[in-house]
């Protein structure tokens, strides 16, 4: 499907606008991530380019109408190219007072606030712990506030169709759909298509939630209350043939791609925990591509299952979150030591311990890092978009296979519910991943499990190979013969080895680049998810005629080999990170550089607006203006 | 395989590495029994793989000349899982202990015995922790002094075998290392067995529990305090065969049979028995009651892998092999034209 066919026009007055930001707000039953979905789809296949931000709560069922059971969904589209969710918001769709309450902040003074009129009884507001209706308070005033009775509308709408108020009420934020698809002139065909195959066999709920979606649209388009609407153009995308992806199925594909490439069927082991689970939910969806998930009893035994599948030469993926990846820790290090290939994946969420299950955070790169005992360094890489994960998860692989090694993969809560427009790859145009097999004799006369091939890995002999048997396990290896050995030396030795091994991989990963001038008072350094807000807030800067640069971070073990001299090219440097510092101290470790964080552990992305003030206040304004040509 | 095998011997199958358990240790006769048993399974030695935990029995898999890995403490069942789902043509065996597979593997246990992979685990129950220098494990009795309990162990013991029937196990069985065709015939039966099979040999740890099993093991009182089970038979025992367990409501009593009671009112062993026979058998404690030795329940039930497999294979019969590109592009997909890059 190309385009839309049919656009639905308005007889109102049209506003052409280069990009919007807003965001969806009610009840935690109310499906409002659903309606972010449908918006972002449907926005996507308008052209635009689209980031999101999904923010809901832990519970799933937090209790009606509380503050607590707010869920969020925020969309920004564009007719030029977006790397955030947005700062601000030009419109807030609030369906009760508690998700008023909570995200009016964010809305733009002047900005565009629809609430449903109708959930703002007493009880509404008791639930949402207030004294007094927001409606009435004087700060309301800011705003261009639009108090639609989004229930009775939606009540009225389905109202032959002998529904219970109930199951009426439910269709609400179909309503509220409609609305937002006239207010900025989105088409309705993808969301009707949803509804029909969504409700194929309950034809009701099927038919109410289509009326409920069209009676929005046309509300919008009769009531006094908006005497215009809005337009976005279709983003300069590179050309090409796009869809819309989220972090978590972008890994899911990239596993199997990278299983693909390798000639290799994929076994997955896992354990559900947020924000990873939907990983497994993907991937067990495709049994017919040689996919087998194995829903372990716990995170230990999800890893070890993929140890045991690996050793039996499967590609073998385990994924979690942070407090799951310290149950793999021991299992990691077992991996380590008996350099077996896997991938491994932490979809990072706020810690320490069981901490904000739903919402983002950096904070666990030190323990995939560090968090094992002894000496036991695997590379690390980290996704940046949601997009990007399907490329992280088959570089994870290449490099696992050529190195015989477990490699991290750092995702984050952000990336994984977010969604963008992904650029569909040719499976046939990437590079196959080649591995090979010692068979008996192949590797010369006797057979040394742990014999050294150029960047140190060591043969992948697999059980069922004739006259390859041999024994690994956690015990310190004899280098060569793989056999048990305390000694001191040969010790000294396999730690050496193993350390060079994984610093090998520097070898196979592209130079770092730099976006920006080459030399000058200012480098950003960013890691993983932030890397939109970075980039943006760093082109905005640029475009200010400031000396700054922006260098983000794939690599974070090794780093690649000329990240030294590229620190070493700006009088100063900022990492920005959703922890407290954590790439920080491994950089200025490493490579002796005075470097500054900026850090945050809110549960939230940065915001563009933060890291640009960050930024002004590290530069000198309007400098060479030479400079600005950097940008982009 | 069209090409035949060679015919192996039990000697084949020792690696080139020194067995380094303590002299006297009842391990060396699980590993002699293994070896002699294996040639009868007929299968190449690299078919074979040995996965372990921690702990001396542990170190079994180095012994070996098969493929093998000495894994991470009380995880073998879980590797040993992974293993089979990706590789169903290997016959896999997990070798672990008392403190392995019933305290920090407990988890691993049942769940590997639940889901019914065929896999055959051996459980060394020396009923102490040898490799860490004698403190108690999860089968020390209670009371039991030892380097961890100077005043004796307060935790009730877990049976073994009560564990692995909770777990739904198809196949649980007991042996003796010091009984050795008992022992290498258990084991067999148990290589035999599609699905997991457990075995729950009596080890002793000469160095720090020693005489733990004396009573199972000493020829001058192992038949009065041991019960060999055959498949159909009354469960008779004793030096002169003159004694028989009968069910009393649902308990078991020792009976003698010089005394009238002929052996048509004894118990007879049915390894397909319902569980709650096999509960009974596993409550026979001693002093109170010999302990049964051999084939406690051998039961079919599907296993994990093969579902696993199954599903792969129906879903690839339904929907064809996957084809990347085709799910890439299926869903809402839009073009952006080379001319809209030139804007
Ligand atoms: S400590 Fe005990 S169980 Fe371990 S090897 Fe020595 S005798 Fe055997």
């Amino acid at each position: 499907m190309s385009q839309d066919a049919t656009q639905v026009k308005s007889a109102k007055q049209v506003e052409v606008v280069s990009g919007i930001t807003v965001r969806l707000a009610g009840d935690s039953g109310d499906g409002m991530q659903l309606l972010g979905t449908q918006l972002t789809n449907t926005s996507a296949l308008l052209g635009n380019d689209v980031a999101t931000f999904p923010d809901f709560p832990a519970e799933i069922r937090a209790p009606r109408g509380t503050r607590a059971g707010v869920s969020g969904f925020q969309v920004q589209f564009a007719s030029h190219e977006v790397h955030t969710p947005g700062d601000t918001l030009d419109a807030l769709i609030a369906m009760n007072p508690a998700a008023l309450i909570t995200n009016y902040e964010d809305l733009t003074p002047g900005g565009l606030l629809i609430v449903d009129e109708d959930s703002f009884a007493d009880k509404d507001l008791r639930l949402a712990n207030l004294q007094t209706d927001p409606l009435e308070e004087p700060w309301i005033e800011n705003y261009r506030l639009v108090k639609i009775p989004i229930t009775k509308l939606t009540r009225t709408a389905v109202a032959d169709l002998g529904l219970s108020v109930k199951e009426s009420d439910r269709c609400r934020n179909f309503f509220a759909m409609g609305l937002v698809y006239w207010l900025y002139g989105r088409s309705m065909d993808a969301t009707q298509r949803f509804i029909k195959a969504k409700f194929a066999k309950l034809p009701m709920v099927q038919e109410a939630n289509e009326r409920a979606l069209q009676a929005g649209w046309a509300f919008g388009e009769t009531t006094e209350l908006l005497g215009q609407s809005y337009q976005v153009e279709s983003a300069t995308l590179p050309p090409g043939k796009y869809r819309n992806i989220m972090g978590n199925q972008a890994l899911a594909w990239g596993l199997m791609a990278a299983a693909k490439l390798s000639s290799k069927e994929l076994f997955y082991g896992s354990y559900p925990i947020t924000p990873a689970s939907d990983i497994l939910h993907e991937l067990c969806k495709y049994k017919n591509f040689g996919v087998c998930t194995f829903q372990a009893e716990d995170e230990i035994a999800a890893i070890c299952g993929a140890i045991g599948a690996a050793f039996g030469g499967a590609m073998a993926v385990t994924t979690s979150s942070g407090p799951g990846i310290a149950l793999k820790g021991e299992a990691m290090g077992l991996a380590v030591m008996i350099e077996l290939p896997m991938v491994i994946i932490d979809v990072q969420r706020g810690g320490p311990s069981t901490g904000l299950p739903t919402k983002t955070e950096q904070a666990d790169l030190l323990q995939v890092l560090f968090g094992r005992n002894g000496e036991a360094p695997l590379p690390v890489i980290a996704a940046s978009s949601p997009g990007d994960c399907f490329d992280t998860a088959i570089e994870a692989w290449r490099l696992a296979a050529a190195l015989m090694t477990p490699v991290v993969v750092l995702s984050d809560g952000y990336i994984a519910n977010g969604a963008e427009p992904w650029a569909i790859p040719d499976i046939n145009n990437i590079e196959p991943i080649v591995i090979e097999h010692p068979s008996e004799g192949s590797t010369g006369d006797t057979f040394l499990p742990y014999a050294r091939d150029e960047n140190l890995a060591r043969p992948w002999a697999i059980p069922g190979t004739k006259g390859l048997m041999h024994r690994v396990g956690g015990l310190e290896k004899q280098d060569g013969t793989g056999n048990v050995s305390y000694d001191a030396q040969n010790h000294q030795r396999m730690v050496n080895i193993r350390a060079q091994k994984v610093a090998n991989a520097a070898r196979m990963i592209p130079q770092q680049e730099v976006m920006g001038p080459e030399k000058g008072e200012l480098l950003v350094l960013s890691w993983g998810g932030t890397k939109g807000a970075c980039l943006t807030a760093v082109s905005r800067a640029q475009k200010q005629g400031r000396s700054v640069a922006h260098c983000h971070l794939r690599h974070l073990n090794p780093f690649p080999s000329n990240l030294g001299e590229i620190l070493g090219n700006y009088d100063q440097v900022l990492i920005p990170e959703l922890n407290s510092g954590q790439l920080r101290m491994l950089i200025r470790a490493r490579f002796l550089v005075d470097a500054q964080g900026y850090n945050k552990v809110q549960g939230k992305p940065f915001g563009v607006g933060e890291l640009l003030e960050k930024i002004e206040s590290l530069t000198s304004a309007g400098k060479a203006g030479s400079l600005s040509r950097a940008a982009g | 395989m069209s090409t035949e095998l060679p015919v192996l011997k039990a000697n084949d199958f020792a690696s080139d590495q020194d067995v380094r358990w303590c002299p006297g240790c009842g391990d060396y006769s699980i590993l002699a029994q293994m070896k002699k048993m294996l040639p009868d399974l007929g299968l190449p030695l690299e078919q074979i793989v040995f996965v372990s935990g921690i702990g001396c029995s542990s170190r079994f898999p180095y012994y070996m000349n098969t493929y093998g890995m000495h894994s991470i403490h009380g995880r073998a069942p879980a590797v040993a899982t992974g293993l089979r789902v990706a590789r169903p043509d290997l016959k896999v065996f997990v070798i672990t202990g008392d403190g392995d597979a019933l305290s920090i593997g407990g988890n691993h246990f049942i769940h590997l015995l639940r889901r019914n992979v065929d896999v055959t685990l051996v459980l060394f129950n020396n009923r102490i922790y040898g490799l860490t220098k004698g403190q108690y494990s999860p089968t020390s009795p209670e009371g039991q002094i030892t380097k961890s309990t100077p005043m004796g162990a307060v935790d009730h013991p877990l049976n073994p075998i009560r564990v692995a029937l909770a777990a739904e196990a198809t196949f649980i069985a007991r042996s003796v290392d010091s009984q050795v065709q008992h022992l290498a015939s258990t084991l067999y039966r148990a290589a035999m067995h599609r699905g997991t099979s457990v075995v729950e040999v009596y080890q002793n740890c000469n160095v720090f529990n020693d005489g733990a099993w004396d009573y199972a093991k000493e020829k001058a009182v192992r038949a009065d305090n041991t019960l060999e089970l055959e498949n159909g038979k009354p469960l008779i025992f004793g030096k002169d065969r003159d004694k028989g367990i009968r069910l009393n409501g649902f308990k078991p009593e020792v009976v003698d049979l010089s005394s009238g009671i002929s052996q048509d009112d004894l118990l007879f062993h049915d390894e397909k028995a319902d569980p709650i026979y096999v509960q009974i058998l596993a409550g026979m404690r001693y002093p109170d009651f010999p302990e049964p030795i051999g084939v406690f329940r051998d039961v079919e039930n599907d296993v994990f892998e093969d579902q696993v497999r199954g599903q792969m294979a129906t879903a690839t019969e339904k929907k064809g092999v996957g084809d990347l590109n085709a799910l890439f592009n299926s869903g809402d997909t839009w073009v952006v034209p080379e001319t809209s890059a030139a804007r």
